[in-house]
């Protein structure tokens, strides 16, 4: 039997393709997390492959079955059985040594908001909250216009004027800004949820919210709530996006 | 019959005593202050109520889960014209059956450990909900007992109501699966008044009992539940005949275990199809009802739960898709469809990819550098819902698909139009999933309200392909060429494994899936009216949530084994008795002739 026909030898090509795709095919190069996912994925995906049929699975047996048991291959199993629980080893070494960069975070992207929050005085009730500059359709360029201005007094130095969370000081954060122009950001959320955010920013977080690393200030202390609103009608104009409305609201 | 007597009346003794002690147990002050909560030794309040609650909700979906396929299966041969299918699909039927036999005092068990838990270990709690359903209480052990009931009729009375009679087995059949579906729904009003409730006054009194029962997430998992129940009752009953399977000694068994098998995959993986549109649903509804509910369940501290229900998600539509490959091998004619099986795969594992991705990635501070945030500038783009509904539409079609090439795999269709009906199927399948993609793609483009509404489109799109798609199929395989038989029982052993990972997994899913429902309440026993103030009011992390799962499902597991062996042990006894009561009419008919010398 041709050694391309070997069902092995596929597995270890397909392998061998998918190592590539996910370590330097996909640019910027994804995290060891994800690079670690997509390879179990694709390893069970390979062994579903081989051994779907009977002429598979023995075509992918037969050179382990041959190495594990042939006198041929003596020397060969030898070696396997050198190199297998050396590379163990190392891999273990690898896992344990002691690390200077902080280990990776599991962060909460969008922490759940109250149903009502705290706004200078008053209270606001956030559940089912929309813009009430939204309505305003005779004013609504001003609006806009007045939050661009706010944004840019405020919020560009991190978040940048490409709205992309890459601002000037966006480098010396972690975790980086948010990137607004991000199809996962504004775009999946209420109004509502934007105003508690810039309101409260990071200091202000509920418990259940936290930890959840954020060099966000609490805005309410410098804006007004329509200047927020304003800043809020911003954001959407300019990245195009249309904010979540309440189910009701349909 | 007294031995069905002895365990009914042991049964109700148990229900009736745990809700007598329950109302009186909660309602009594000890000392001059109401006890809130009493502490469980060693593990903890919270992780025993896990474990009593989750192995009780897992029994419990199997015996409600087998009675709806077990009458299915009873129904397709009754109609069966052939006596040989009619006699297979009977036996078949009650072969289910007696695995809810034994698995129903298990369930009854459990609900009475988890009852007498939550009455001593979270009296003020069980009060209040108590007080508000009281009714819904009094109601449900009567249901119960008319389950039970009707179950031991429907078993004890397989053989004597054959033939004229088999109409009212039927009967009771359905009336089983009316009394179970009663019970689940009772359940489930409770279970989901503490997420959503309704039908009290700011302070929590009640005003409206049917408002408390039919609140916004009620119908939701009524329908969740109800389908899940089959998958997992058809996982189980498929694992439970791949382990006869491996230890059959005969060809007979193993062709009929074989077949046993088959038929359990089957009903849970068509129950399956449907299951993940159930499930956004009910994740919309939840969004709906409230939105910090939803958001700590997509995109808060449970997110990434999600990732692992579509690894887990994955696994099962992968390996069911292979249990259904490696069967084609016993087909004759069915290596006609190897290498569109090979595509299929790829699309199942690159849909895995797809679902897999979470959006915002578990990076070092290097890797973050690099991608330049938490979200990746391409991959992002895979983390969202558009890309989510969009795989797991496309994997449900290719699933369809492997069970179009199982189903034809020794068939050779008559009719004239043949051709042209594979081609309308083709053309059916490909619309459905360029509305699929189009739809995924759109959803990019649009507002989120919009993107959400989308979903629908892809669904019904889906739906409607694989009824229509099997409808053709149907008429183009009416009275069809044979290629050769299925040589049932010639399946290797992986195989068989193959349905113990899909056991295993749904299982698992299930518990992970159960705890995201329950902790997005959060410090609360009733959403939003009554707080948890015990000292476990907080969210175990993700890890230990893990934990748990993985016991309760090995602890379910050991038991269901433990359940099978003494089933399989009650068969040995008769198989003995059998041959005992034949020796003895051998001796005595030998005795009478006058030929028998001891």
């Amino acid at each position: 039997m041709s050694i391309l026909r070997s069902s092995f030898v596929h597995a270890i090509l397909l392998l061998v393709i998918a190592i590539l795709i996910f370590k330097y095919g996909i640019h910027p190069p994804i995290p060891q997390s994800l690079f670690l996912l997509y390879l179990i994925i694709t390893l069970f995906g390979i062994f579903l492959f081989v051994s779907s049929s009977e002429e598979t699975w023995k075509s992918f047996l037969s050179p382990i079955h041959a190495t594990l048991y042939d006198p041929r291959f003596r020397g060969v199993r030898a070696v396997i059985f050198i190199v297998l629980p050396v590379l163990a080893t190392y891999l273990v070494y690898l896992r344990v040594q002691p690390k200077i960069e902080p280990p990776a975070e599991l962060r909460t992207i969008h922490p759940a908001p109250p149903d009502t929050i705290s706004f200078r005085n008053g209270t606001i009730k956030l559940q089912g909250l929309g813009n009430p500059l939204r309505g305003d359709k005779e004013h609504f360029q001003e609006h806009v216009n007045r939050g661009k201005v706010i944004y840019f007094k405020n919020c560009f130095y991190c978040h940048g004027d490409g709205l992309n969370g890459e601002g000037h000081f966006a480098e010396g954060l972690n975790p980086k800004p948010a990137n607004f122009t991000d199809v996962g950001t504004i775009a999946q959320l209420q109004e509502s949820y934007l105003f508690w955010r810039i309101a409260k920013g990071g200091p202000n977080l509920p418990t259940e919210a936290t930890p959840w690393n954020s060099a966000m200030p609490a805005w309410e202390n410098y804006l007004t709530a329509d200047e927020i609103w304003s800043v809020i009608l911003y954001l959407y104009e300019a990245t195009g996006y249309q904010p979540r409305k309440w189910e009701q609201d349909q | 019959m007294r031995k069905i007597n002895r365990k009914v009346f042991f049964i109700f003794s148990l229900l009736f005593f745990v809700i007598l002690l329950g109302s009186a147990f909660a309602q009594q002050p000890a000392g001059d202050q109401p006890m809130e909560y009493r502490a469980f030794p060693y593990i903890g309040s919270r992780q025993i109520m896990w474990i009593a609650a989750q192995l009780h909700l897992m029994f419990a979906a199997f015996i409600l889960g087998v009675p709806i396929f077990a009458v299915i299966v009873e129904f397709i041969g009754f109609y069966a014209r052939d006596p040989m299918q009619r006699l297979r699909y009977d036996k078949l039927a009650k072969e289910f059956t007696k695995l809810l036999l034994i698995a129903f005092s298990a369930t009854a068990i459990w609900g009475a450990i988890l009852t007498f838990l939550f009455i001593t270990l979270y009296p003020k709690f069980f009060n209040y909900l108590s007080n508000i359903f009281s009714p819904t209480l009094w109601i449900y052990p009567f249901l119960f007992f008319g389950e039970t009931f009707t179950l031991y009729l429907y078993w004890y009375g397989w053989e004597w109501l054959q033939g004229e009679k088999k109409k009212f087995h039927l009967a009771l059949g359905v009336l089983l699966n009316l009394f179970g579906i009663a019970v689940l729904f009772i359940t489930d009003a409770w279970t989901t008044f503490m997420m959503s409730p309704s039908g009290i006054d700011e302070k929590g009194n009640l005003v409206s009992l049917w408002k408390a029962i039919n609140n916004p997430l009620w119908m939701p998992l009524n329908i969740h539940r109800l389908i899940a129940n089959i998958v997992f009752g058809g996982s189980i009953a498929a694992a439970y005949a791949a382990f006869r399977f491996l230890s059959s000694k005969t060809e007979e068994e193993r062709a009929h275990y074989d077949w046993m098998g088959y038929i359990g995959n089957f009903i849970a993986i068509q129950a399956f199809i449907v299951l993940p549109f159930a499930g956004y649903w009910f994740g919309r509804e939840i969004y709906a009802f409230d939105q910090q509910l939803g958001i700590t369940m997509m995109g808060g501290f449970l997110s990434w739960l999600w990732i692992i229900q579509a690894i887990l998600i994955g696994i099962i539509f992968l390996a069911s898709n292979y249990y259904l490959w490696i069967g084609m091998e016993r087909i004759p004619g069915a290596e006609r469809y190897r290498l569109y099986t090979r595509l299929i795969l790829l699309v199942l594992v690159v849909g895995t990819l797809v679902w897999a991705t979470p959006h915002s990635l578990v990076a070092s501070l290097e890797e973050a550098r690099k991608m330049g945030g938490a979200h990746h500038p391409l991959l992002g783009v895979l983390g969202v819902m558009s890309a989510k509904n969009t795989a797991v539409n496309i994997m449900i079609l290719s699933t369809f698909l492997s069970f179009l090439f199982y189903r034809r795999g020794n068939k050779i269709s008559r009719v004239s139009w043949a051709k042209t009906g594979v081609v309308i199927q083709g053309l059916i399948l490909f619309l459905a999933a360029f509305i699929v993609v189009f739809y995924g793609v759109r959803g990019y483009f649009v507002e989120a309200i919009v993107r959400i509404g989308y979903s629908v489109y892809q669904v019904l799109a889906v739906l409607s392909a694989i009824i229509l798609t099997m409808i053709l199929d149907i008429f183009m395989l009416r009275n069809a060429e044979e290629i050769g038989p299925i040589r049932w029982g010639k399946m290797p052993p992986r195989s068989q494994y193959a349905l113990f990972l899909v056991a295993i997994t749904f299982t698992w899913l299930m518990g992970l899936m159960g705890y995201a429902r329950s902790a997005i309440r959060q410090h609360w026993h009733v959403y939003g009216v009554m707080r948890d103030t015990s000292p476990e009011a907080f969210s175990p992390t993700l890890g230990f949530a893990a934990d748990m799962v993985s016991i309760c499902v090995l602890l379910f597991f050991a038991l269901v084994f433990f359940i099978f062996w003494i089933g399989h042990l009650g068969e040995k006894t008769k198989i003995l008795e059998e041959r005992v009561e034949e020796e003895v009419e051998g001796i005595t008919t030998a005795k009478l002739k006058g030929g028998y010398t001891a």
